[in-house]
């Protein structure tokens, strides 16, 4: 299952020049830019790992690319996105952030039931992929089960 | 496309939002094998002229580097008509290097030189980066490498210009840490040779000794330009351009005591060419104000306000020694 987090998720896959153009649209907006990597889609988990610090005064979108194929190549089969933050007064807070990178396969959330006082039912998504070890959870061709 | 004039700067700096610069970058239309072009016109519609006229104006001197200015933009201008035809050659190394004495333009060229590739469509943005060993070079182990990155990231688009490089070699300490932005950078230099000029800039002396202990840097910059020292007559020139722009002129006899103030000033230890000049024209502003301030009992009109007088220079230092 395709996970839905962000700015354009609903569309294919952006390509790079495709991702330059919007994080040149961020850049000359003024707002800074990061990237971030996790394994765990879980959709409340809202804090990723940060790869490198977040890039300020940069002009160009080649320097984001750059860092985008880096964290590409360390982790292949991780969730990457790009976050634009926008400082500006009354704004301050994140005004753009698509994923840039996602596992070949998505195996999708599972939906578990809790018993609750009184019968009450409690449901919460757990993604499948959780189940494996951080670090080990998205294998580049999945096991049989 | 930049409108001639005034608003070319602005139009320029825009870079992202400018629709043509956009198109310019992009490969242009395909063209049929037998069509022809008018390379005058292409000329014109790149506005380049423009941006080699203003060198020409406003800076003196320099005529060897005007010239491969000139036939950098012409093979650049060529190039992207080849394509049309899809003669696709690689494109040119741009990376540069400028020698020459202090106060001999480097920085200034260079800052031209960022607007010129941006007209030319070579670099996306056309904004200089002036950095030195400081903003390059870690003081710990592991340090340099992101911090060299991070202005390489910042300079993406456009140029990056190295101030005094030779700095960044030091060969009396083989653990230093230049080495490694030096690497850095020359990895950069090649594989993002389409989104990154880089300069490097310093005394020749000193640059030819950084280059010869580092031969593989020296192999990957295309264009070593070198800035000569300017002659007494172009340093009158340099000092009537500043002062127009800055709406001062000399009286006649000034003109002649600062001409006698720089002969003697070049003959003086640490002349620093242009930026002497400057500095000079600075103090003089000082003198003029103290003495227009100190003549109580009269008014003054516009021209007065804009006259330099010999005594003006004549309280200098320079004459001042020749006395004593």
């Amino acid at each position: 299952m395709r996970i839905t987090q962000g700015t354009f998720s609903y569309l294919p896959d952006l390509t790079d020049d495709e991702i330059a153009m919007q994080v040149q649209y961020a850049l000359d907006h003024g707002w800074a830019l990061s990237v971030e990597f996790t394994d765990d889609p879980h959709p409340r988990n809202h804090y990723w790992h940060m790869w490198g610090l977040p890039m300020f005064d940069l002009h160009d979108a080649a320097g984001v690319v750059y860092e985008v194929n880096e964290c590409r190549q360390a982790y292949p089969l991780y969730y990457i996105r790009v976050n634009a933050y926008d400082a500006s007064p009354t704004r301050q807070t994140t005004a753009l952030s698509f994923i840039v990178n996602r596992p070949p396969d998505e195996p999708g959330f599972r939906l578990e039931r809790q018993e609750h006082v009184d019968r009450r039912l409690r449901y919460t998504l757990h993604p499948y992929a959780a189940d494996r070890p951080a670090g080990d959870r998205y294998p580049p061709t999945m096991p049989e089960r | 496309m930049p409108t001639p004039g005034g608003t070319d700067q602005e139009s320029t700096t825009q870079g992202p939002t400018d629709p043509a610069a956009r198109s310019r970058r992009a490969s242009p239309s395909r063209l049929p094998a037998d069509a022809t072009v008018d390379l005058a016109a292409e000329r014109r519609a790149s506005g380049i002229d423009e941006i080699l006229d203003t060198l020409d104006r406003e800076l003196v001197g320099l005529a060897p580097v005007k010239t491969r200015i000139r036939e950098l933009a012409a093979l650049l201008l060529v190039d992207r008509v080849r394509q049309g035809f899809q003669l696709s050659a690689s494109r040119p190394s741009l990376h540069m290097s400028f020698t020459g004495s202090p106060g001999t333009g480097k920085t200034t060229v260079a800052l031209r030189m960022a607007e010129l590739l941006h007209r030319l469509g070579c670099i996306d943005r056309g904004h200089l980066v002036a950095v030195t060993r400081d903003d390059l070079v870690g003081q710990y182990v592991g340090h340099t490498a992101p911090k060299t990155k991070e202005v390489i990231k910042r300079a993406m688009g456009g140029v990056l210009f190295i101030d005094e490089a030779y700095y960044l070699y030091r060969a009396e300490n083989e653990r230093d840490y230049g080495q490694e932005a030096i690497e850095i950078l020359l990895q950069v230099m090649e594989s993002h040779r389409d989104s990154l000029v880089v300069i490097f800039a310093g005394y020749k002396d000193r640059m030819e000794s950084f280059f010869s202990s580092n031969p593989g840097l020296s192999s990957r910059i295309a264009h070593h330009l070198d800035f000569s020292d300017y002659d007494l007559d172009e340093l009158m020139a340099i000092a009537a351009l500043m002062l127009e722009r800055e709406h001062y002129r000399f009286s006649e006899p000034a003109e002649r005591t600062f001409r006698d103030y720089l002969q003697r000033r070049m003959r003086q230890p640490r002349f620093a060419n242009a930026r002497s000049v400057r500095n000079a024209l600075e103090r003089a502003r000082l003198r003029q104000a103290n003495r227009l301030l100190a003549a109580t009992g009269r008014t003054w009109s516009r021209d007065d306000l804009m006259r330099f007088e010999p005594e003006d220079f004549l309280a200098s230092r320079v004459f001042a020694d020749e006395s004593t």
